[in-house]
């Protein structure tokens, strides 16, 4: 059965779109390299993003979040289900057949100090996309095109020359945005954009996505373990746990009201700058199963507090949950989940 | 009444570099009680990590980096001059009254030992037991960390382990000779959310029963929240703010701290995200130039020529016991922001 109950609209609407997607690695055990395991990094995941949309994607790691947003880049190659882009199943077509879709669809790296060249300018860097995607160009007209990508993300065009070690962290992470936007893609896939960055100079970086992803209507998917950061870029997120997605809503409603035990988990441990807050937390114990071997049932079972006999038995699939797009795959319905409360936040504006 | 246990007074280190001799630390003074927990906030550059490795001596030797200052351990009522102290003794205060903990455990742990043999060595360095004992007491650790099996556990290397069983383990070293002060820099930063707040947890109940001081060097003020008692704020190598964590948090007072605060974002605002973070503009100045005056005046929003870069603030009693380094926060408290 798929894991997603999609609504009609959403389907025909989705830029995006995955279903019943598995990647399992194998792992390597054999003397003769056989492969004896896998890894269920992503196992059975339907989601779909409309045009348009912040989709945030939690999990820690271990979650398969990052190999999901890999698998909708067709950097990764299924072993089940399928991506879509635009409609196409992408799963199925060869590198050459793919080459249309590369340009319309980008990605933004964690550490973008490793995803440029050093050894070239910021002008080199930036021009390569184009020679494919719009050959036609020629040298000044590509120079042009660059240009107009940094003063985007807030860059002048002072620094066309420069090498990426002249720059700071911030100063990275814009070129690496202005990289993705050269192209001028329809969706963006960003994985821990900003997690490598300092508070001050996050907030400029999230600040910049908000502002690109409004002018150039793009379809984001942010994938991130902070949950403070994908609360303020995201309009939709889905929460991940050991390859699968168990809860997901609009931020607002997932923060507010969770219906997932791991959720609600995720919500009360992350640090938040208020004192006092510390206090009535729900503590996990241990860690995340291994993805070599995950529990019967629902993988969560092993950490919840909620757990019951049954939930070893059958692996519950996404079913609507109160509001018409909150989902949840969790049998118990009958619990009172506590998420952020929203009077603190009328204390402290 | 509290024991006082470190007192580090007007401590500066300069780096020499291509570019000369680059000041990274000005003549920061702070005092560490038993039971209590400093946390030492700042974005990278600020000096934070510096800080605590000059207290711990394990920057390199004059004339790579020059320290000067005051680092005194007080110790059964005795005080120790930690900068002044030979090498040997030094090495003996090092991981036995003084511990660390770092960000990143894989690259502290020796990935060709057993854990088990590392928490035994570090035991057996500082203290003459035998093999067997130092075995129980490693077993005992680890349990006390919260790992199960600990017994199984003493026979794995380090890439066996999880990053929370690392940390765990990195913890159990630390603390297996009961130290007075814990130095944990970035503890929890590769950490999960769940498992940070395990650690964390784990930190608080150990403090709880030894009394430990913690001197928490973080990024994160969420951190600073969950664990802190005071915290200190650095920029560019300066305390630019101290005081009651509480009070830091909900009414900072420097400028910096506010824009800090502001460019979190806040999990109570999850799902309205139509208003951009308060960010603050420009990046952290080089070491090598920095600006005249306060350091932070160039991306100050409060700047006023004439008076912030001429010269550098004092850090002066706000309320007593919250210090800031502002020339203009008289004028500013009220209409903050």
């Amino acid at each position: 059965m798929s894991q997603a109950l999609m609504s009609r609209a959403e389907m025909s609407q989705a830029l995006v779109e995955t279903r019943d997607l598995e990647v399992h690695f194998p792992v390597r055990r054999s003397l003769f390299g056989r492969p004896q395991a896998f890894v269920r990094a992503v196992d059975g995941v339907s989601i779909a993003i409309p045009a348009g949309e912040v989709l945030g994607l939690v999990g820690e790691s271990g979650s398969g979040k990052s190999t999901l947003g890999r698998a909708v880049m067709a950097l990764e190659q299924p072993t089940g289900g399928q991506v879509l882009f635009d409609g196409v199943d992408l799963s199925g077509l060869d590198q050459a057949a793919l080459r249309p879709y590369r340009s319309r669809m980008q990605m933004v790296f964690q550490d973008p100090f490793s995803s440029l060249n050093p050894r070239m300018t910021v002008e080199e860097s930036l021009a390569v996309p184009l020679r494919f995607t719009a050959p036609e160009l020629d040298r000044p007209a590509r120079r042009e095109r660059v240009k107009a990508a940094l003063e985007r993300v807030g860059l002048s065009a002072a620094y066309l020359y420069r090498y990426p070690h002249e720059f700071s962290g911030g100063q990275r992470q814009r070129i690496g945005i202005a990289r993705a936007l050269i192209v001028e893609p329809e969706f963006i896939m960003a994985d821990e954009p900003v997690s490598a960055l300092d508070v001050s100079v996050q907030a400029q970086v999230l600040n910049l996505f908000a502002r690109i992803q409004r002018e150039m209507s793009l379809t984001l998917m942010f994938v991130t373990h902070d949950l403070a950061v994908v609360g303020h870029v995201a309009h939709r997120v889905a929460v991940m746990y050991l390859g699968r997605v168990v809860e997901v809503a609009p931020t607002r409603t997932l923060f507010l009201q969770p219906r997932h035990p791991y959720t609600e988990a995720l919500l009360s441990a992350a640090p938040d700058p208020v004192p006092g807050r510390g206090t009535a937390r729900i503590r996990l114990e241990g860690e995340m199963p291994s993805p070599l071997n995950p529990p019967s049932g629902c993988p969560f079972r092993t950490r919840c507090r909620y757990a019951l006999p049954t939930c070893a038995e059958d692996r519950p699939e996404l079913r609507p949950a109160g509001e018409k797009a909150h989902r949840v795959a969790c049998i118990r319905d009958d619990l009172e989940l506590v998420g952020t409360s929203p009077e603190e936040q009328e204390e402290t504006s | 009444m509290t024991a006082r246990r470190l007192t580090v007074t007007d401590l500066s280190v300069t780096f020499r570099t291509p570019d000369g001799q680059v000041p990274v630390v000005h003549g920061a003074s702070f005092a560490l009680d038993a039971g209590e927990t400093l946390a030492v906030v700042g974005e990278s550059g600020s000096g934070k990590s510096v800080t605590s490795l000059a207290v711990m001596r394990l920057l390199p030797a004059p004339p790579r980096a020059q320290i000067s200052g005051k680092v005194t351990f007080h110790r059964q009522g005795r005080d120790l001059d930690l900068l002044e102290l030979p090498e040997r003794q030094m090495r003996r205060v090092r991981g036995d009254r003084i511990a660390m903990i770092f960000q990143e455990p894989l690259t502290s742990l020796n990935p060709v030992h057993r854990v088990g043999q590392q928490i035994m060595e570090s035991i057996r360095c500082h203290r003459s037991v035998s093999s067997e004992d130092a075995r129980r007491q490693a077993i005992e650790m680890l349990d006390r960390v919260g790992i199960t099996e600990p017994e199984a556990r003493l026979m794995a290397y380090p890439h066996e382990l999880s990053g929370g069983m690392r940390q765990r383990v990195m913890i159990a070293i630390a603390l297996a000779l009961e130290p007075d002060i814990l130095i944990a820099d970035e503890p929890t930063t590769a950490l999960d959310v769940t498992v940070q707040a395990q650690i964390l947890d784990l930190l608080r109940d150990i403090q709880n029963e030894n009394g430990m001081a913690i001197l928490f060097i973080t990024h994160n003020f969420g951190v600073v929240a969950e664990i802190a008692d005071r915290a200190m704020v650095m920029y560019s190598g300066r305390v630019v703010e101290a005081g009651r964590a509480e009070e830091i948090l909900t009414r900072p007072l420097m400028p910096y701290t506010a824009g800090l605060m502001r460019s979190v974002p806040r999990i109570e605002d999850a799902g309205r995200s139509e208003q951009d973070l308060g960010t603050i503009e420009g990046f952290v100045p080089d070491p090598a130039r920095m600006p005249s005056g306060c350091a932070f005046h160039p991306r100050c929003r409060h700047f006023e020529g004439g008076l912030c870069d001429v010269e550098v603030p004092p850090l002066e009693d706000a309320v007593p016991g919250h210090s800031l380094r502002c020339l203009r926060w008289r004028s500013l408290e009220g209409a903050r922001g």
